[in-house]
């Protein structure tokens, strides 16, 4: 207990640090990406820790969370809905219906037509939905391009939709799950591994939907400008009695706000999570994940456990990702990168300690403030090294090379974890 | 009659040709992933940065071999720089399998540890790549760009429809018919070949009739990196070298794998082309193909294109489930531990 408290003592003591050194608004911003990738890590948590399942898919939830950010928030646009709403919608209807019709005509042929019959279904189907949906996609793409092109959101506040996105991120979990959790471990890794870049590759293409690869930006906040703030009287006389600079001080005030959010949305996961721990559900789930063979022969339905699991993870981690673009206040698809939002999770995990939701917490904090600070800390390397080097191509491309030194100390940490110290920083409790 | 010549040209322009160069492609890249599968039972998520890494190696060197006027006459001067891609690669799987996987061998690790293990690798050696040649775009390809031109073909057989076959298309094809009958020959002839095949059926039984289980592991990894690097350095001619493609070439080379059944090396050539294929026919815009076979008032008004180009991803995917649900084996029946 005490080592534990000493570590986050620790992490706290380097954000300081950085505030002393740098400045309090970068602290103050890498403590807010250190809450949202916490959350993250606890979600990949409760799928690895508490039942094994390896899923590299999580760019794709995180994007389905800033999707939902985007469709809840942003006012919606009349005249797209007036040209083509209709038309979506009927396509939408016209894909139940062949998903409808697929299941039925599974159900009533038999035999060896059936896969055939299927396939002529879905293909019809298919079609179907294309004649309808091109024509849709298109006027709404036409109206307003450089503005909208798109249907917009609901015009709700920005914070529903981090509900919204851990719904969608859990749809999306369970539609997998169903797919691919039956499988071996590593057909599940692959299989969402396939299904993240799916998702990236549908957020870009269909403007129709939210703007595509033209972004999303100027998101409402559910925190005040910082312009507002700056000209508003309780502010500045806040300030006045701080003794601090307003402008420093909004920006340091804004960011606080955020990192109160986020800091609640933090405790109130991590209390359930750990409420789930040690309920008997989470015993069963890491009796499940101990030995898959004994909990079923004890009848646990193993796989019904596995899509649980599988949609709460992923929701959480969807949460993540509404809170994420939130942060941003832009939805850019281009920027989502594997090593960056999935692989990176993964480090944070499995350093922290898998199926120690603490280990989790303190894994998202750490990563993220290497992750950042190892991109100054690269390049000042780089300028060390060659400084002896007379000014060249080689001291400007080694001068450039530095950033990308933190995917290699990234690497070196996940592998050397993984060697000398498996149950990594705060290891799980086992026995009792 | 011509339109119809007309409409096959253009789809073999189009469609075939390319579709074979990046089956092949994809076929060595499978075949790497498979052969570590048979014999270490691991995905080894770090196959595509491996390619990278090879191909960033030979691309170093065919541009010291520009420098200093070497060529290869109408070849590509990166086949000359080839064999010390291929070196470079072969040493750093061997100090990444001595200095990682080695130790997860011995405890008898899980299968799920080797894959988070190949992550790591996976982080270093795409940050090494990135580090040493750079994030951007590269090309490499020299010498003669076409062995066959679209316009000498259109004036040759007098037809509309031009068929082009450019070097890195017939290079890639004809490698890859070397390397893949090289590589039968060696595990169905040699004695080395056969252990691996022992050693990949039973494990147990392998090491009981005296094989050594250390040089298994070694020459898999050797021929793995020989492999890796000659579908990396083909990938880059024929389309252009950079770090993140070849990064998300990882997922239609698990494809294929899987898809033709994996640690099976037959299966990882059938799964390549298929993949390939697929995803080229579904993502051609069939309008031009259509109007020469169809009266001229029937013609179609969109491209008729089934999927736009961004979803190649998604082809390989889904054909990927359809296997996984129907056949989980694959088409030849591979290992399913």
């Amino acid at each position: 207990m005490m080592r534990n408290l000493a570590l986050f003592g620790a992490m706290f003591a380097a954000l300081a640090l950085v505030g002393f050194t740098q400045s309090w608004s970068v602290s103050l911003a890498i403590l807010n990406l250190c809450l949202i990738s916490a959350i993250m890590a606890l979600g990949v948590n409760i799928q690895w820790g508490y039942a094994g399942l390896f899923n590299v898919g999580i760019m794709g939830f995180t994007a389905l969370g800033g999707l939902a950010a985007v469709l809840v928030s942003q006012p919606p646009v009349i005249e797209a809905w007036k040209a083509g709403g209709a038309g979506i919608g009927l396509s939408l209807l016209a894909l139940l219906g062949t998903v409808a019709a697929a299941v039925f005509v599974r159900r009533r042929v038999a035999g060896r037509w059936r896969n055939l019959a299927v396939l002529l279904t879905v293909v019809v189907g298919y079609f179907l939905i294309r004649s309808v949906f091109d024509p849709a996609t298109d006027v709404i793409e036409a109206t307003d391009p450089a503005k909208s092109g798109y249907l917009g959101g609901m015009g709700l506040p920005i914070i529903f939709s981090w509900i919204v996105g851990g719904l969608f991120a859990g749809a999306a979990a369970w539609l997998i799950g169903k797919i691919a959790l039956g499988l071996r471990a590593d057909y599940l890794a692959i299989a969402t591994l396939g299904i993240s870049e799916i998702v990236i590759a549908i957020i870009k293409n269909e403007d129709w939907l939210a703007r595509g690869v033209k972004n999303v930006s100027g998101l409402s906040r559910p925190v005040p400008l910082e312009i507002n703030l700056q000209q508003s009287e309780w502010f500045l006389s806040l300030a006045n009695t701080l003794g601090a600079d307003p402008i420093t001080f909004s920006s340091i005030y804004v960011r606080l706000s955020y990192a109160l959010l986020f800091a609640v949305v933090l405790l109130a996961i991590l209390w359930l999570s750990e409420r789930a721990l040690k309920s008997p559900w989470g015993r069963m789930m890491r009796a499940i994940r101990d030995n898959r063979d004994a909990a079923e022969a004890m009848g646990k339905d193993v796989t019904r456990r596995h899509l649980q699991v599988f949609v709460l993870g992923s929701a959480v981690v969807g949460i993540a990702g509404a809170m994420l673009t939130t942060l941003d206040g832009q939805f850019t698809p281009g920027t989502y990168n594997p090593l960056r939002y999935t692989f990176l999770i993964w480090v944070m995990v499995i350093v922290g300690g898998s199926g120690n939701n603490w280990g989790s917490v303190l894994g998202g904090f750490l990563i993220w403030f290497v992750w950042v600070e190892a991109e100054p800390a690269g390049r000042w390397l780089m300028e060390t090294l060659s400084g002896g080097l007379s000014d060249g191509p080689l001291k400007a491309h080694l001068l450039d090379a530095g950033p990308h030194m933190r995917l290699v100390v990234m690497g070196l940490i996940l592998l050397l974890v993984l060697r000398f110290s498996p149950r990594g920083l705060i290891p799980e409790k086992t026995g009792r | 009659m011509t339109d119809i010549l007309n409409a096959l040209v253009l789809f073999a322009n189009f469609v075939f040709v390319p579709g074979l160069a990046y089956g092949a492609q994809l076929a060595l890249g499978a075949l790497g992933v498979t052969l570590i599968f048979g014999i270490l039972r691991f995905s080894n998520f770090a196959h595509g940065d491996t390619m990278a890494f090879g191909t960033m190696v030979t691309i170093l060197v065919t541009w010291w071999f520009q420098s200093m006027g070497i060529s290869f006459g109408p070849l590509p001067t990166a086949l000359l720089a080839l064999p010390f891609g291929i070196l470079a690669t072969i040493g750093i799987v061997l100090i990444f399998d001595k200095s990682v996987y080695k130790f997860y061998r011995t405890q008898k690790s899980p299968p799920i540890i080797f894959v988070m293990a190949s992550v790591g690798v996976m982080f270093v050696m795409n940050g090494i790549v990135r580090f040493i040649i750079g994030p951007d775009d590269q090309r490499f390809a020299d010498g003669e760009r076409f062995i066959i031109r679209a316009r000498d073909f259109e004036d040759w057989t007098g037809l509309s429809e031009g068929l082009a076959l450019r070097t890195s298309q017939g290079l890639t094809i004809v490698i890859a018919v070397i390397v893949v009958a090289a590589l039968f020959w060696f595990l169905q002839k040699s004695r080395t070949g056969k252990a691996m095949r022992a050693y990949s059926d039973n494990e147990d039984l392998a090491l009981l009739s005296g094989i050594n289980p250390d040089r298994i592991v070694m020459v898999t990894w050797i021929l793995a990196a020989a492999l890796a690097t000659i579908a990396g350095v083909l990938y880059g001619l024929d389309k252009s070298f950079k770090p993140f493609t070849y990064f998300q070439l990882l997922l239609p080379i698990f494809a294929a794998a899987i898809v033709g059944g994996i640690g099976n090396p037959v299966g990882a050539i059938a799964g390549g082309f298929v993949i390939a294929f697929s995803e080229v026919t579904i993502t051609y815009a069939y309008k031009k193909f259509l109007t020469y076979l169809v009266p001229e008032s029937w013609a179609p008004e969109g491209l008729v294109q089934l999927l736009s180009t961004d979803y190649k991803f998604a082809v390989s995917f889904v054909i990927l489930v359809l296997v996984l649900l129907i056949r989980p084996t694959g088409i030849f029946r591979g290992k399913v531990i």
